[in-house]
């Protein structure tokens, strides 16, 4: 879903990229305060692993493929405002060396892409701990919804640049970017469970997202950071 | 159940994502992805245009330069983008990280 220079009107971009600007340079404040230095390589093997698997294209129906998103994993693994740095290195990489996602696009790909599903499934996993039963079954499902989710809320809000740009009627590219998502984000819910399902299986205390699930949790995760 | 040290588990994280990205991204679908797809269909692929920037990237479109084997190309460039993510991540966060205070404590600004 990244976004090539071009397809985008310049203040649809640079408004796009206020919120993705916005998260990460919170993201960044935050580490300062709650980023242990056993956690600095997690970080990084996060990033990498995300980077990896957004290579491995999957075939969807006709001729299309998908591949992971990554921002609903990072978020669970790491916390919604480290998952944003996360999303913001992986795009900006993709975009500077490997030519993948536009540049005056930056913004909106991390925003769409990153933010907007590490934020989210942020959200969805605090109120679930507060609504659902605390076990390893809700916790999965929740992820693998989750991350259906932050695929399609991204190709929702692609589509909205798309049509606020005037590239593309909204009416038209809607219907057309939520029915294939709607594919590659069942994929996107495979993989993010499968991966949340291999840290539980080996080391379940670091997943943020703890406290959620037959975790222990030794001190409460302020995930979106109101007490903290 | 005596859990897996830290490292070990970075260690092992890592080398499984260098492997998806060394052997198996070059056996991924070449089919184009979703919003490339749509874009086609309705007609707004032209838009795309090529930045600056991306005409001296150094891995353009996941092809390491100067191999000819498209897929050996798209191997090398996932081991090195993989490991140079790790890298970036791994400096980053290390140049963010909490430096004072305990966790839940401010440090200060």
């Amino acid at each position: 879903m990244h976004i090539p220079d071009g397809f985008l009107d310049g203040s649809v971009a640079a408004t796009a990229a206020v919120p993705a600007v916005a998260a990460v340079g919170y993201g960044v404040r935050r580490a300062g305060r709650t980023l242990d230095d056993s956690r600095v390589p997690l970080l990084g093997v996060t990033a990498a692993f995300i980077f990896a698997v957004q290579m491995l294209n999957f075939p969807v129906a006709g001729g299309t493929s998908g591949h992971l998103l990554g921002g609903a994993l990072a978020a669970i693994l790491l916390g919604p405002w480290l998952a944003c740095i996360v999303m913001a290195v992986v795009i900006t990489g993709q975009a500077f060396v490997f030519a993948d996602g536009g540049v005056t696009a930056l913004g909106a790909n991390i925003f769409n892409m990153g933010v907007v599903g590490a934020l989210g499934i942020g959200l969805a996993m605090t109120l679930a701990r507060h609504v659902l039963p605390s076990n390893r079954t809700v916790f999965l499902s929740v992820a693998g919804a989750g991350a259906w989710v932050s695929v399609m809320a991204g190709a929702l809000l692609c589509a909205i640049e798309l049509g606020v740009s005037g590239t593309v009627p909204f009416s038209t590219v809607l219907p057309a970017m939520l029915g294939v998502h709607a594919l590659i984000g069942i994929g996107e819910a495979v993989i993010t469970v499968a991966a949340l399902s291999a840290v539980l299986a080996t080391r379940p205390d670091l997943i943020d997202g703890a406290g959620f699930g037959p975790l222990p949790s030794p001190e409460p995760v302020a995930s979106l950071g109101v007490t903290s | 159940m005596k859990r897996i040290p830290t490292i070990a588990f970075v260690a092992i994280a890592l080398a499984l994502a260098v492997g998806l990205a060394t052997a198996v991204s070059p056996f991924a679908s070449p089919a184009p992805d979703g919003l490339t797809r749509v874009a086609g269909d309705k007609g707004f692929l032209d838009n795309g245009t090529t930045h600056r920037v991306h005409e001296s990237s150094p891995i353009p479109g996941y092809a390491f330069p100067g191999i000819a084997d498209a897929r050996v190309a798209k191997g090398v460039a996932g081991f090195v983008g993989t490991i140079g993510v790790f890298a970036v991540g791994v400096g980053l966060a290390w140049g963010l990280r909490r430096t004072r205070g305990t966790r839940g404590e401010t440090a200060a600004p």
